[in-house]
């Protein structure tokens, strides 16, 4: 009884071995391609042919946010930035493109668990350029906030916390860019005191 | 040959798993918020419903009665973790989609039901018939109920827009939508089917 049982148990542990071996490899190319094309997607044409840095890990708030600098010809034209914070239904994941003078060049949301038909569309809402107010691409990261807020972006409708949230992380990654920057220079300190100013 | 194909349409209407045996209702309601993932679903679990019944039907003989059931469980969490790797590894959209839901299709209640009302009392070739007749059959109740939210909530099938979106009611591809969507079917099913 116990000797079937447990040789069923190895055969079954051999043959996932086996699979495993098998698609293991396919399965990190997938996972990394589809972060490098997320990252040159974010940046527009300024991604086009780019190189990227090693990859920092920069402390804002409490997270991690990961910057990749995107550089072309020796200079640095913009950084593909993977921020994150929590949302209304669980972590919101963003890969956010930003210039050298963190202007939003665009943004795409690798990850999220928001409600459908409503937080969800921090998708695509922040980026219709038909509707200015509620448009992020091209304007100044760093102190985005919704009109709730007394901000001047223009939130999901029936969604305002996926929307505060959403833009939270749009300002981590300008922190966590500028503060890489210059880490020395007490950058990143004086945009997080800015920022908890503004949740006053 | 009749009985062959008895046992494989069985699975699709007669005893079809939702709307008949209304087994395995967790990915049921939870995947069909359109008709690409609930078929997506239905696949996955067809696969793992025809490979798991013909390796138990081959084992029937080999398993003592009194571990069968974590015996058969073994082999179940064996091909789902096969499919969970093959998905991530050729259809890593399709795995973001259903997420958590493939890994629980260890615990759905038709693999299991299966293997132990069918594979484990007949032949491999009948056992691997009723698997792909049952997987056929959720794999249908899916997709309709997966059209159907889909329809109504965002105005698409399959992703193609039929009318707008402007029009439709978000609640179809919430979970309350699930529901109704389910109850209806069923409900017509069992008129067409009882008759």
């Amino acid at each position: 009884m116990v000797l079937s049982l447990v040789s069923i148990a190895l055969v079954a542990a051999v043959a996932l071995a086996g699979v495993y071996l098998l698609t293991q490899e396919t399965i990190t190319k997938q996972e990394t391609e589809k972060k490098e094309s997320a990252m040159r997607e974010v940046l527009l044409s300024a991604g086009e042919g780019a190189v990227f840095s090693e990859p920092e890990k920069v402390a804002v708030d409490k997270d991690t946010i990961i910057v990749h600098r995107a550089m072309k010809d020796g200079k640095e034209v913009g950084a593909a930035i993977e921020t994150r914070e929590n949302g209304f239904g669980g972590m919101q994941e963003i890969m956010v493109g930003l210039d050298t003078k963190g202007v939003i060049i665009d943004y795409k949301v690798l990850k999220h668990q928001e409600t459908p038909g409503l937080g969800d569309h921090i998708k695509e809402w922040f980026k219709n350029a038909d509707k200015p107010k509620q448009n992020i691409i091209g304007r100044q990261a760093g102190s985005l906030k919704v009109t709730k807020q007394e901000g001047d972006v223009d939130g999901i409708t029936a969604a305002t916390i996926s929307s505060i949230h959403f833009l939270n992380a749009i300002n981590k990654a300008y922190a966590a860019y500028t503060g890489s920057a210059d880490a020395h220079s007490g950058a990143s300190k004086q945009v997080k005191e800015e920022k908890e100013a503004d949740h006053e | 040959m009749s009985n062959n194909l008895k046992t494989l349409t069985n699975g699709i209407l007669r005893e079809n798993p939702t709307f008949a045996l209304v087994l395995g209702m967790c990915p049921t309601l939870a995947t069909t918020t359109s008709a690409i993932n609930g078929m997506s679903m239905g696949l996955a679990t067809l696969f793992v419903l025809v490979c798991s019944n013909v390796v138990i039907s081959l084992l029937k003989n080999l398993i003592p009665d009194k571990v069968r059931i974590p015996a058969f469980i073994v082999v179940i969490a064996t091909f789902v973790t096969i499919v969970q790797f093959l998905l991530k590894a050729y259809a890593p959209a399709v795995d973001e989609q259903l997420g958590l839901f493939i890994p629980l299709i260890v615990v759905n209640c038709i693999v299991l039901g299966r293997a132990e009302a069918f594979a484990a009392k007949n032949s491999v070739g009948l056992s691997a018939l009723d698997g792909l007749g049952m997987g056929i059959g959720f794999t249908l109740s899916l997709t309709v109920i997966g059209m159907i939210r889909e329809l109504l909530g965002t105005g698409a099938v399959f992703g193609w827009q039929v009318y707008s979106d402007h029009y439709a009611s978000l609640i179809f591809v919430l979970a309350p939508g699930a529901f109704i969507a389910l109850a209806y079917l069923m409900a017509i099913m069992n008129k067409l089917v009882k008759k």
